[in-house]
Protein backbone atom coordinates (compact mmCIF):
# COMPACT_ATOMS: atom_id res chain seq x y z
CA UNK A 1 0.00 0.00 0.00
CA UNK A 2 2.44 2.64 1.19
CA UNK A 3 6.08 1.54 -0.01
CA UNK A 4 9.59 3.49 0.58
CA UNK A 5 12.77 2.98 -0.49
CA UNK A 6 15.98 4.80 0.77
CA UNK A 7 13.32 8.02 1.28
CA UNK A 8 14.74 11.15 2.97
CA UNK A 9 13.14 14.27 3.22
CA UNK A 10 13.86 17.77 4.78
CA UNK A 11 12.25 21.40 5.00
CA UNK A 12 13.99 23.52 2.51
CA UNK A 13 15.87 25.69 5.71
CA UNK A 14 17.15 22.86 7.87
CA UNK A 15 18.72 19.78 7.24
CA UNK A 16 17.05 16.37 6.65
CA UNK A 17 14.95 15.45 8.92
CA UNK A 18 13.84 12.07 7.72
CA UNK A 19 16.23 10.09 6.31
CA UNK A 20 17.18 6.46 4.77
CA UNK A 21 13.62 5.14 5.53
CA UNK A 22 12.86 2.12 3.92
CA UNK A 23 9.58 0.51 4.66
CA UNK A 24 6.84 -0.90 3.74
CA UNK A 25 3.08 -0.61 5.00
CA UNK A 26 1.27 -3.47 3.76
CA UNK A 27 -2.63 -3.40 2.94
CA UNK A 28 -4.41 -4.31 6.50
CA UNK A 29 -1.81 -3.49 8.42
CA UNK A 30 -2.16 -1.18 11.66
CA UNK A 31 1.09 0.50 12.94
CA UNK A 32 1.45 3.05 15.99
CA UNK A 33 4.41 5.65 14.67
CA UNK A 34 5.77 7.06 17.72
CA UNK A 35 8.92 9.38 18.67
CA UNK A 36 9.31 12.53 20.50
CA UNK A 37 7.85 16.17 19.71
CA UNK A 38 9.94 17.32 16.64
CA UNK A 39 10.93 14.00 15.16
CA UNK A 40 8.82 14.23 11.87
CA UNK A 41 5.72 12.48 12.84
CA UNK A 42 3.47 14.60 11.25
CA UNK A 43 5.86 15.15 8.01
CA UNK A 44 6.03 10.83 7.58
CA UNK A 45 2.37 11.34 7.34
CA UNK A 46 2.20 13.98 5.20
CA UNK A 47 4.66 12.54 2.55
CA UNK A 48 1.98 9.56 2.93
CA UNK A 49 -0.76 11.55 1.54
CA UNK A 50 1.73 13.24 -0.93
CA UNK A 51 1.15 16.87 0.94
CA UNK A 52 4.84 16.28 1.12
CA UNK A 53 7.31 15.15 -1.69
CA UNK A 54 10.43 13.12 -0.56
CA UNK A 55 13.76 15.31 -1.29
CA UNK A 56 15.51 11.57 -2.41
CA UNK A 57 14.19 7.98 -2.86
CA UNK A 58 11.02 6.46 -4.00
CA UNK A 59 7.85 6.91 -2.13
CA UNK A 60 4.86 4.76 -3.84
CA UNK A 61 1.25 4.95 -2.83
CA UNK A 62 -1.53 2.32 -4.47
CA UNK A 63 1.38 1.40 -6.84
CA UNK A 64 2.02 5.00 -8.13
CA UNK A 65 5.44 6.97 -7.63
CA UNK A 66 4.06 9.59 -5.43
CA UNK A 67 6.53 11.81 -6.66
CA UNK A 68 5.43 11.43 -10.44
CA UNK A 69 1.53 12.39 -9.56
CA UNK A 70 0.13 15.74 -11.30
CA UNK A 71 -1.87 17.50 -9.23
CA UNK A 72 -5.09 16.07 -10.28
CA UNK A 73 -3.15 12.58 -9.21
CA UNK A 74 -2.33 13.69 -6.27
CA UNK A 75 -6.50 14.47 -5.31
CA UNK A 76 -7.48 11.10 -6.34
CA UNK A 77 -4.72 9.33 -4.39
CA UNK A 78 -5.98 11.54 -0.93
CA UNK A 79 -9.56 10.19 -1.88
CA UNK A 80 -8.15 6.94 -0.90
CA UNK A 81 -6.52 7.85 1.90
CA UNK A 82 -8.86 9.44 5.15
CA UNK A 83 -6.98 11.85 7.05
CA UNK A 84 -7.37 12.89 11.02
CA UNK A 85 -5.64 15.80 11.63
CA UNK A 86 -4.96 16.93 15.50
CA UNK A 87 -6.39 19.78 14.95
CA UNK A 88 -9.41 18.39 12.94
CA UNK A 89 -10.00 21.29 10.20
CA UNK A 90 -13.48 22.01 9.23
CA UNK A 91 -15.15 24.33 6.77
CA UNK A 92 -16.76 26.39 9.79
CA UNK A 93 -19.33 28.10 7.70
CA UNK A 94 -21.37 24.48 7.07
CA UNK A 95 -23.20 22.22 9.44
CA UNK A 96 -21.21 19.14 10.72
CA UNK A 97 -23.24 16.83 8.61
CA UNK A 98 -22.25 18.79 5.36
CA UNK A 99 -18.29 18.65 6.60
CA UNK A 100 -18.50 14.96 7.06
CA UNK A 101 -20.10 14.46 3.83
CA UNK A 102 -17.45 16.88 1.80
CA UNK A 103 -15.34 14.38 0.62
CA UNK A 104 -18.11 13.21 -1.28
CA UNK A 105 -19.37 16.53 -2.49
CA UNK A 106 -15.96 17.32 -4.07
CA UNK A 107 -15.74 14.54 -5.58
CA UNK A 108 -18.93 14.71 -7.48
CA UNK A 109 -20.33 11.44 -6.05
CA UNK A 110 -24.26 11.48 -4.58
CA UNK A 111 -24.59 11.36 -0.88
CA UNK A 112 -26.57 8.78 0.50
CA UNK A 113 -28.41 10.42 3.28
CA UNK A 114 -29.16 7.57 5.21
CA UNK A 115 -25.57 6.40 5.25
CA UNK A 116 -24.67 9.10 6.24
CA UNK A 117 -27.13 9.30 8.95
CA UNK A 118 -25.74 5.52 10.10
CA UNK A 119 -21.94 7.18 9.44
CA UNK A 120 -22.89 9.91 11.83
CA UNK A 121 -24.83 7.03 14.44
CA UNK A 122 -21.18 5.11 14.34
CA UNK A 123 -19.07 8.02 15.78
CA UNK A 124 -21.59 9.24 17.89
CA UNK A 125 -22.49 12.43 16.23
CA UNK A 126 -26.24 12.03 15.60
CA UNK A 127 -27.58 14.74 17.60
CA UNK A 128 -24.86 17.18 16.29
CA UNK A 129 -25.61 16.62 12.71
CA UNK A 130 -26.87 20.41 12.45
CA UNK A 131 -24.40 21.94 14.60
CA UNK A 132 -22.16 24.55 13.28
CA UNK A 133 -18.16 22.68 14.14
CA UNK A 134 -16.84 25.78 16.34
CA UNK A 135 -19.43 24.40 18.93
CA UNK A 136 -18.22 21.16 19.15
CA UNK A 137 -15.97 20.00 22.14
CA UNK A 138 -12.81 17.88 20.87
CA UNK A 139 -13.55 15.09 21.46
CA UNK A 140 -16.68 15.56 19.00
CA UNK A 141 -14.46 17.44 16.64
CA UNK A 142 -12.18 14.35 16.33
CA UNK A 143 -15.16 11.63 16.13
CA UNK A 144 -17.02 14.09 13.02
CA UNK A 145 -13.03 14.41 11.98
CA UNK A 146 -13.04 10.15 11.76
CA UNK A 147 -16.29 10.06 9.93
CA UNK A 148 -14.90 12.68 7.03
CA UNK A 149 -12.29 10.44 6.75
CA UNK A 150 -13.69 7.30 6.74
CA UNK A 151 -16.78 8.33 4.36
CA UNK A 152 -15.51 7.83 1.36
CA UNK A 153 -14.42 3.73 2.07
CA UNK A 154 -11.07 4.73 1.55
CA UNK A 155 -7.87 1.76 2.08
CA UNK A 156 -6.32 3.64 4.10
CA UNK A 157 -6.99 5.86 7.85
CA UNK A 158 -4.18 7.76 9.31
CA UNK A 159 -4.14 10.11 12.10
CA UNK A 160 -2.26 12.61 13.33
CA UNK A 161 -2.27 13.03 17.41
CA UNK A 162 -5.77 12.04 17.06
CA UNK A 163 -6.14 12.29 21.00
CA UNK A 164 -4.48 14.66 21.61
CA UNK A 165 -6.74 17.23 23.12
CA UNK A 166 -8.93 13.92 24.48
CA UNK A 167 -9.54 12.62 28.05
CA UNK A 168 -9.00 8.95 28.46
CA UNK A 169 -12.56 8.16 28.06
CA UNK A 170 -13.14 9.82 24.74
CA UNK A 171 -9.15 8.87 23.51
CA UNK A 172 -10.45 4.93 24.18
CA UNK A 173 -13.58 5.53 22.05
CA UNK A 174 -11.65 6.64 18.81
CA UNK A 175 -9.34 3.81 19.44
CA UNK A 176 -11.86 1.17 19.28
CA UNK A 177 -13.26 3.06 15.93
CA UNK A 178 -10.23 3.05 14.49
CA UNK A 179 -9.89 -0.98 15.60
CA UNK A 180 -12.98 -1.48 13.94
CA UNK A 181 -11.78 -0.09 10.81
CA UNK A 182 -8.85 -2.00 10.77
CA UNK A 183 -10.89 -5.07 11.26
CA UNK A 184 -13.06 -4.10 8.49
CA UNK A 185 -10.02 -4.86 6.34
CA UNK A 186 -8.67 -0.76 6.51
CA UNK A 187 -5.00 -0.26 6.65
CA UNK A 188 -4.50 2.29 10.20
CA UNK A 189 -1.53 4.48 11.01
CA UNK A 190 -1.60 6.32 13.90
CA UNK A 191 1.10 9.36 14.92
CA UNK A 192 1.13 9.65 18.52
CA UNK A 193 3.34 9.75 21.40
CA UNK A 194 1.31 8.64 23.93
CA UNK A 195 2.40 5.25 25.43
CA UNK A 196 -0.93 4.77 26.94
CA UNK A 197 -2.40 4.81 24.01
CA UNK A 198 -0.39 1.86 22.56
CA UNK A 199 -0.84 -0.39 25.33
CA UNK A 200 -4.93 -0.12 25.27
CA UNK A 201 -4.47 -1.20 21.30
CA UNK A 202 -2.89 -4.59 22.57
CA UNK A 203 -5.70 -5.14 25.25
CA UNK A 204 -8.30 -4.35 22.26
CA UNK A 205 -6.74 -7.38 20.47
CA UNK A 206 -5.04 -5.84 17.32
CA UNK A 207 -1.99 -6.82 15.44
CA UNK A 208 -0.38 -3.46 16.22
CA UNK A 209 3.40 -2.67 14.97
CA UNK A 210 5.17 -0.07 16.59
CA UNK A 211 7.57 2.49 14.60
CA UNK A 212 9.18 4.45 16.17
CA UNK A 213 11.30 7.85 14.75
CA UNK A 214 14.75 8.38 16.21
CA UNK A 215 17.89 9.53 15.06
CA UNK A 216 16.30 10.68 11.64
CA UNK A 217 15.12 7.16 10.29
CA UNK A 218 12.27 4.93 11.50
CA UNK A 219 12.31 1.68 13.08
CA UNK A 220 10.18 -1.07 14.47
CA UNK A 221 10.31 -2.32 17.90
CA UNK A 222 14.08 -1.10 18.35
CA UNK A 223 15.75 -2.23 15.74
CA UNK A 224 16.12 -0.85 11.57
CA UNK A 225 13.33 -2.04 9.31
CA UNK B 1 -3.24 25.83 -24.52
CA UNK B 2 -2.74 26.79 -21.03
CA UNK B 3 -4.05 24.51 -18.29
CA UNK B 4 -6.35 27.44 -17.40
CA UNK B 5 -8.11 27.38 -20.77
CA UNK B 6 -8.22 23.76 -21.33
CA UNK B 7 -11.44 21.32 -20.60
CA UNK B 8 -13.42 24.54 -19.47
CA UNK B 9 -16.61 23.85 -17.82
CA UNK B 10 -19.42 25.20 -19.98
CA UNK B 11 -22.00 24.30 -17.32
CA UNK B 12 -20.12 25.72 -14.84
CA UNK B 13 -20.43 28.61 -16.68
CA UNK B 14 -24.17 28.31 -17.59
CA UNK B 15 -24.90 27.55 -14.24
CA UNK B 16 -23.26 30.69 -13.04
CA UNK B 17 -25.04 32.73 -14.85
CA UNK B 18 -28.79 31.13 -14.34
CA UNK B 19 -28.59 28.34 -11.88
CA UNK B 20 -28.93 28.03 -8.51
CA UNK B 21 -26.33 28.04 -5.74
CA UNK B 22 -25.13 24.51 -6.82
CA UNK B 23 -25.91 23.62 -3.39
CA UNK B 24 -22.69 22.50 -1.06
CA UNK B 25 -20.82 22.39 -3.98
CA UNK B 26 -21.68 25.97 -4.57
CA UNK B 27 -21.62 26.86 -0.66
CA UNK B 28 -18.11 25.21 0.28
CA UNK B 29 -16.52 28.14 -0.02
CA UNK B 30 -18.26 31.38 2.38
CA UNK B 31 -19.47 34.19 0.62
CA UNK B 32 -17.82 37.15 1.79
CA UNK B 33 -20.71 40.10 2.07
CA UNK B 34 -18.31 43.28 1.84
CA UNK B 35 -16.18 41.60 -1.11
CA UNK B 36 -19.55 40.57 -2.91
CA UNK B 37 -21.22 43.91 -2.57
CA UNK B 38 -17.78 45.97 -3.70
CA UNK B 39 -17.58 43.43 -6.79
CA UNK B 40 -21.74 44.00 -7.89
CA UNK B 41 -20.97 47.56 -7.11
CA UNK B 42 -17.74 47.51 -10.12
CA UNK B 43 -19.21 45.63 -12.57
CA UNK B 44 -22.74 47.62 -12.05
CA UNK B 45 -20.58 50.95 -12.60
CA UNK B 46 -18.44 49.27 -14.90
CA UNK B 47 -21.70 48.09 -17.27
CA UNK B 48 -22.88 51.69 -17.03
CA UNK B 49 -19.38 53.58 -18.52
CA UNK B 50 -19.82 50.83 -21.29
CA UNK B 51 -23.65 51.65 -22.22
CA UNK B 52 -22.48 55.49 -22.42
CA UNK B 53 -19.00 54.58 -24.43
CA UNK B 54 -21.08 52.08 -26.42
CA UNK B 55 -23.75 54.90 -27.49
CA UNK B 56 -21.42 57.12 -28.09
CA UNK B 57 -19.43 55.37 -30.57
CA UNK B 58 -22.48 54.47 -32.51
CA UNK B 59 -23.52 58.03 -32.62
CA UNK B 60 -20.15 59.25 -34.15
CA UNK B 61 -20.54 56.79 -36.59
CA UNK B 62 -23.45 57.82 -37.77
CA UNK B 63 -22.74 61.10 -37.15
CA UNK B 64 -19.53 60.29 -39.54
CA UNK B 65 -21.50 58.19 -41.79
CA UNK B 66 -24.34 60.89 -42.50
CA UNK B 67 -21.72 63.66 -42.80
CA UNK B 68 -19.94 61.74 -45.15
CA UNK B 69 -22.65 60.72 -47.34
CA UNK B 70 -25.30 63.57 -47.16
CA UNK B 71 -22.40 66.52 -47.73
CA UNK B 72 -20.21 64.38 -49.91
CA UNK B 73 -20.18 65.35 -53.36
CA UNK B 74 -21.75 68.57 -53.39
CA UNK B 75 -20.18 72.12 -53.73
CA UNK B 76 -22.21 75.48 -53.78
CA UNK B 77 -21.34 78.05 -55.98
CA UNK B 78 -23.01 81.55 -54.95
CA UNK B 79 -23.11 84.42 -57.51
CA UNK B 80 -23.36 87.71 -56.46
CA UNK B 81 -24.60 90.43 -58.84
CA UNK B 82 -26.73 93.71 -59.58
CA UNK B 83 -30.18 92.37 -60.26
CA UNK B 84 -30.08 93.31 -64.14
CA UNK B 85 -26.75 91.45 -64.51
CA UNK B 86 -27.67 88.36 -62.27
CA UNK B 87 -29.16 86.35 -64.92
CA UNK B 88 -26.84 86.50 -66.93
CA UNK B 89 -23.84 86.16 -64.83
CA UNK B 90 -25.85 82.58 -63.55
CA UNK B 91 -25.95 81.83 -66.96
CA UNK B 92 -21.96 81.92 -67.03
CA UNK B 93 -21.49 79.87 -64.34
CA UNK B 94 -23.94 77.02 -65.65
CA UNK B 95 -22.20 77.35 -69.13
CA UNK B 96 -18.79 76.55 -67.13
CA UNK B 97 -20.15 73.83 -65.13
CA UNK B 98 -21.43 72.04 -68.25
CA UNK B 99 -17.32 71.88 -69.48
CA UNK B 100 -16.38 71.17 -66.23
CA UNK B 101 -15.55 67.38 -66.07
CA UNK B 102 -16.79 65.73 -62.43
CA UNK B 103 -19.61 67.56 -61.90
CA UNK B 104 -22.91 65.22 -62.68
CA UNK B 105 -25.25 67.60 -62.04
CA UNK B 106 -25.28 71.22 -61.47
CA UNK B 107 -28.49 73.01 -60.18
CA UNK B 108 -29.88 76.01 -59.59
CA UNK B 109 -31.63 76.65 -55.87
CA UNK B 110 -35.35 77.96 -56.48
CA UNK B 111 -36.33 80.86 -54.56
CA UNK B 112 -38.60 78.56 -52.40
CA UNK B 113 -35.58 76.68 -51.04
CA UNK B 114 -33.93 79.69 -50.76
CA UNK B 115 -36.74 81.22 -48.56
CA UNK B 116 -36.77 78.35 -46.71
CA UNK B 117 -32.80 78.82 -45.63
CA UNK B 118 -33.58 82.69 -44.93
CA UNK B 119 -36.55 82.07 -42.72
CA UNK B 120 -34.98 81.13 -39.87
CA UNK B 121 -32.87 84.92 -39.62
CA UNK B 122 -35.80 86.75 -41.40
CA UNK B 123 -38.87 85.15 -40.83
CA UNK B 124 -41.10 83.35 -42.89
CA UNK B 125 -43.13 86.41 -44.56
CA UNK B 126 -39.59 87.75 -46.39
CA UNK B 127 -39.58 88.93 -49.80
CA UNK B 128 -36.65 86.66 -50.72
CA UNK B 129 -36.86 88.97 -54.65
CA UNK B 130 -36.84 92.23 -53.02
CA UNK B 131 -33.62 91.02 -51.42
CA UNK B 132 -30.15 91.42 -52.84
CA UNK B 133 -29.88 87.56 -52.32
CA UNK B 134 -27.29 85.35 -54.10
CA UNK B 135 -28.56 82.62 -56.00
CA UNK B 136 -27.05 79.61 -55.19
CA UNK B 137 -26.27 76.51 -57.02
CA UNK B 138 -25.74 73.06 -56.25
CA UNK B 139 -23.33 71.02 -57.71
CA UNK B 140 -23.31 67.31 -57.47
CA UNK B 141 -20.20 65.58 -58.19
CA UNK B 142 -19.94 62.44 -60.22
CA UNK B 143 -17.77 59.43 -58.52
CA UNK B 144 -13.88 60.91 -59.36
CA UNK B 145 -15.17 64.52 -58.68
CA UNK B 146 -13.77 67.55 -59.48
CA UNK B 147 -10.98 69.81 -59.87
CA UNK B 148 -12.28 72.28 -57.10
CA UNK B 149 -9.28 74.68 -56.82
CA UNK B 150 -8.83 74.80 -60.76
CA UNK B 151 -12.95 75.92 -61.02
CA UNK B 152 -12.78 78.10 -58.18
CA UNK B 153 -9.78 79.93 -60.49
CA UNK B 154 -11.65 79.67 -63.55
CA UNK B 155 -14.91 81.37 -62.10
CA UNK B 156 -12.21 84.23 -60.26
CA UNK B 157 -11.26 85.09 -63.74
CA UNK B 158 -14.83 84.64 -65.72
CA UNK B 159 -17.41 85.17 -63.46
CA UNK B 160 -15.68 87.32 -60.48
CA UNK B 161 -19.07 87.59 -58.23
CA UNK B 162 -19.04 83.61 -58.49
CA UNK B 163 -17.93 82.37 -55.62
CA UNK B 164 -16.93 77.98 -55.19
CA UNK B 165 -18.04 77.27 -51.31
CA UNK B 166 -16.27 73.83 -51.34
CA UNK B 167 -17.67 72.28 -48.23
CA UNK B 168 -15.28 69.63 -48.29
CA UNK B 169 -12.85 72.40 -46.73
CA UNK B 170 -14.80 72.04 -43.24
CA UNK B 171 -16.47 68.42 -44.18
CA UNK B 172 -13.81 66.63 -43.59
CA UNK B 173 -12.23 67.22 -40.65
CA UNK B 174 -15.53 67.03 -39.05
CA UNK B 175 -15.93 63.89 -40.74
CA UNK B 176 -12.66 62.79 -39.01
CA UNK B 177 -13.12 64.12 -35.90
CA UNK B 178 -16.57 61.95 -35.96
CA UNK B 179 -14.69 58.87 -37.20
CA UNK B 180 -11.85 59.18 -34.16
CA UNK B 181 -14.31 59.86 -31.91
CA UNK B 182 -15.99 56.26 -32.65
CA UNK B 183 -12.76 54.81 -32.33
CA UNK B 184 -12.64 56.74 -29.18
CA UNK B 185 -15.74 55.34 -27.63
CA UNK B 186 -14.55 51.45 -29.14
CA UNK B 187 -10.91 51.98 -27.34
CA UNK B 188 -13.10 53.20 -24.26
CA UNK B 189 -15.21 49.62 -24.70
CA UNK B 190 -11.79 47.71 -24.84
CA UNK B 191 -10.58 49.77 -21.57
CA UNK B 192 -13.66 49.19 -19.54
CA UNK B 193 -13.08 45.45 -20.61
CA UNK B 194 -9.95 45.26 -19.84
CA UNK B 195 -9.95 47.19 -16.53
CA UNK B 196 -13.22 44.99 -15.63
CA UNK B 197 -11.30 41.74 -15.80
CA UNK B 198 -8.66 42.99 -13.92
CA UNK B 199 -11.06 43.94 -10.97
CA UNK B 200 -12.41 40.52 -11.24
CA UNK B 201 -8.83 38.75 -11.23
CA UNK B 202 -8.46 41.20 -8.01
CA UNK B 203 -11.39 40.20 -6.41
CA UNK B 204 -11.14 36.65 -6.90
CA UNK B 205 -7.57 36.24 -5.49
CA UNK B 206 -8.60 38.43 -2.40
CA UNK B 207 -11.24 35.80 -2.21
CA UNK B 208 -8.63 33.32 -2.83
CA UNK B 209 -6.18 34.39 -0.27
CA UNK B 210 -8.76 35.61 2.39
CA UNK B 211 -10.39 31.39 1.97
CA UNK B 212 -6.57 29.93 2.11
CA UNK B 213 -7.59 27.83 4.72
CA UNK B 214 -10.92 26.75 2.94
CA UNK B 215 -8.85 25.73 0.21
CA UNK B 216 -6.12 23.92 2.47
CA UNK B 217 -9.18 21.96 3.79
CA UNK B 218 -10.74 20.91 0.60
CA UNK B 219 -7.35 20.03 -0.78
CA UNK B 220 -6.51 17.79 1.78
CA UNK B 221 -9.86 15.58 1.42
CA UNK B 222 -9.07 15.35 -2.50
CA UNK B 223 -10.36 17.98 -4.25
CA UNK B 224 -9.45 18.58 -7.97
CA UNK B 225 -8.14 22.67 -8.62
CA UNK B 226 -10.61 22.20 -11.35
CA UNK B 227 -13.27 21.51 -8.29
CA UNK B 228 -12.13 24.31 -5.82
CA UNK B 229 -11.75 26.91 -8.58
CA UNK B 230 -15.41 26.36 -9.92
CA UNK B 231 -17.09 27.57 -6.50
CA UNK B 232 -15.63 30.40 -7.06
CA UNK B 233 -16.15 30.86 -10.26
CA UNK B 234 -19.53 30.29 -10.09
CA UNK B 235 -19.91 33.18 -7.59
CA UNK B 236 -18.28 35.80 -9.26
CA UNK B 237 -19.75 35.30 -12.57
CA UNK B 238 -23.20 35.54 -11.29
CA UNK B 239 -22.24 39.04 -9.46
CA UNK B 240 -20.30 40.32 -12.63
CA UNK B 241 -24.11 39.14 -14.84
CA UNK B 242 -26.26 40.47 -11.74
CA UNK B 243 -23.89 44.18 -11.52
CA UNK B 244 -23.58 44.53 -14.90
CA UNK B 245 -27.11 43.71 -15.60
CA UNK B 246 -28.00 46.16 -13.12
CA UNK B 247 -25.62 48.73 -14.72
CA UNK B 248 -26.96 47.93 -18.04
CA UNK B 249 -30.53 48.94 -16.96
CA UNK B 250 -29.38 52.45 -15.90
CA UNK B 251 -27.18 53.37 -18.22
CA UNK B 252 -30.26 52.48 -20.81
CA UNK B 253 -32.26 54.38 -18.65
CA UNK B 254 -29.99 57.00 -18.66
CA UNK B 255 -29.89 56.96 -22.55
CA UNK B 256 -33.40 56.78 -22.97
CA UNK B 257 -33.92 59.85 -20.81
CA UNK B 258 -31.88 62.03 -22.62
CA UNK B 259 -33.73 65.45 -24.27
CA UNK B 260 -35.36 63.64 -27.98
CA UNK B 261 -33.52 64.59 -31.22
CA UNK B 262 -35.95 66.05 -32.93
CA UNK B 263 -37.46 68.54 -30.19
CA UNK B 264 -33.73 70.00 -29.09
CA UNK B 265 -32.14 69.48 -32.46
CA UNK B 266 -28.21 69.46 -32.02
CA UNK B 267 -25.28 67.68 -32.11
CA UNK B 268 -25.38 65.99 -28.34
CA UNK B 269 -28.98 65.35 -28.46
CA UNK B 270 -27.59 62.48 -31.27
CA UNK B 271 -26.14 60.86 -28.21
CA UNK B 272 -27.90 57.36 -28.06
CA UNK B 273 -29.49 54.40 -29.68
CA UNK B 274 -31.63 53.54 -32.66
CA UNK B 275 -33.75 50.79 -33.60
CA UNK B 276 -31.57 47.45 -33.63
CA UNK B 277 -29.10 49.33 -31.50
CA UNK B 278 -30.72 49.16 -28.53
CA UNK B 279 -30.09 45.54 -28.41
CA UNK B 280 -26.55 45.57 -28.64
CA UNK B 281 -26.17 46.96 -24.48
CA UNK B 282 -28.24 43.85 -23.65
CA UNK B 283 -24.61 42.13 -24.71
CA UNK B 284 -22.71 44.11 -21.60
CA UNK B 285 -24.14 41.33 -19.00
CA UNK B 286 -23.31 38.59 -21.46
CA UNK B 287 -19.75 39.72 -21.69
CA UNK B 288 -19.42 40.33 -18.01
CA UNK B 289 -20.48 37.26 -17.42
CA UNK B 290 -17.95 36.17 -19.68
CA UNK B 291 -15.10 38.11 -18.15
CA UNK B 292 -16.21 36.90 -14.58
CA UNK B 293 -16.12 33.66 -15.66
CA UNK B 294 -12.47 33.31 -17.57
CA UNK B 295 -10.54 36.24 -15.35
CA UNK B 296 -11.52 33.98 -12.09
CA UNK B 297 -11.36 30.62 -13.99
CA UNK B 298 -7.43 31.89 -14.61
CA UNK B 299 -6.85 33.48 -11.49
CA UNK B 300 -8.17 30.60 -8.96
CA UNK B 301 -6.05 27.90 -11.17
CA UNK B 302 -2.92 29.95 -11.14
CA UNK B 303 -2.81 30.61 -7.01
CA UNK B 304 -4.48 26.80 -6.35
CA UNK B 305 -1.07 25.34 -7.94
CA UNK B 306 0.76 27.43 -5.21
CA UNK B 307 -1.65 25.21 -2.37
CA UNK B 308 -0.11 21.31 -2.35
Amino acid sequence: MIEMQDVTFGYREGGALLSGMTLSLPAGSFHFLTGPSGSGKTSFLRLCYADLLPSSGQLSAFGHDVGGLSRDGIAMLRRKIGVLHQDAQFLDHLPVAENVALPLTVAGQPIDMQALKELLGWVGMTGHARAMPPSLSGGERQRAALARAVIMSPDFVMADEPTGNLDWEMSMRLLQLLVELNRSGKTILIATHDMDLIRAARQLEVQARVLRISGKRVQLAGADL
Amino acid sequence: MKPEFRNVDWRSLWQGLVGRDGGVAGRIVPSTGFTAQLTLLSAGAMAFLAVFALALSLATGRLADRWSSSLAQTVTIRVSAPLDEIEGETGKVMAILDQTPGVAEARMIPEDEVEALLAPWFGPDVPVEALPVPRLIEIREDGEGFDAAGLGLRLEAEVPGAVLDDHTRWRQPLVSAARRLKFLGVVSLGLIAAAGTAMMILAAQSSLAANGQVIRVLRLIGARDVTIAQAFVRRFTRRAATGAAAGTALGMLAIALLPDMDEAGGFLTGLGFQGWGWLLPLLIPLIAAGVGFFATRWAALRMLKAVP
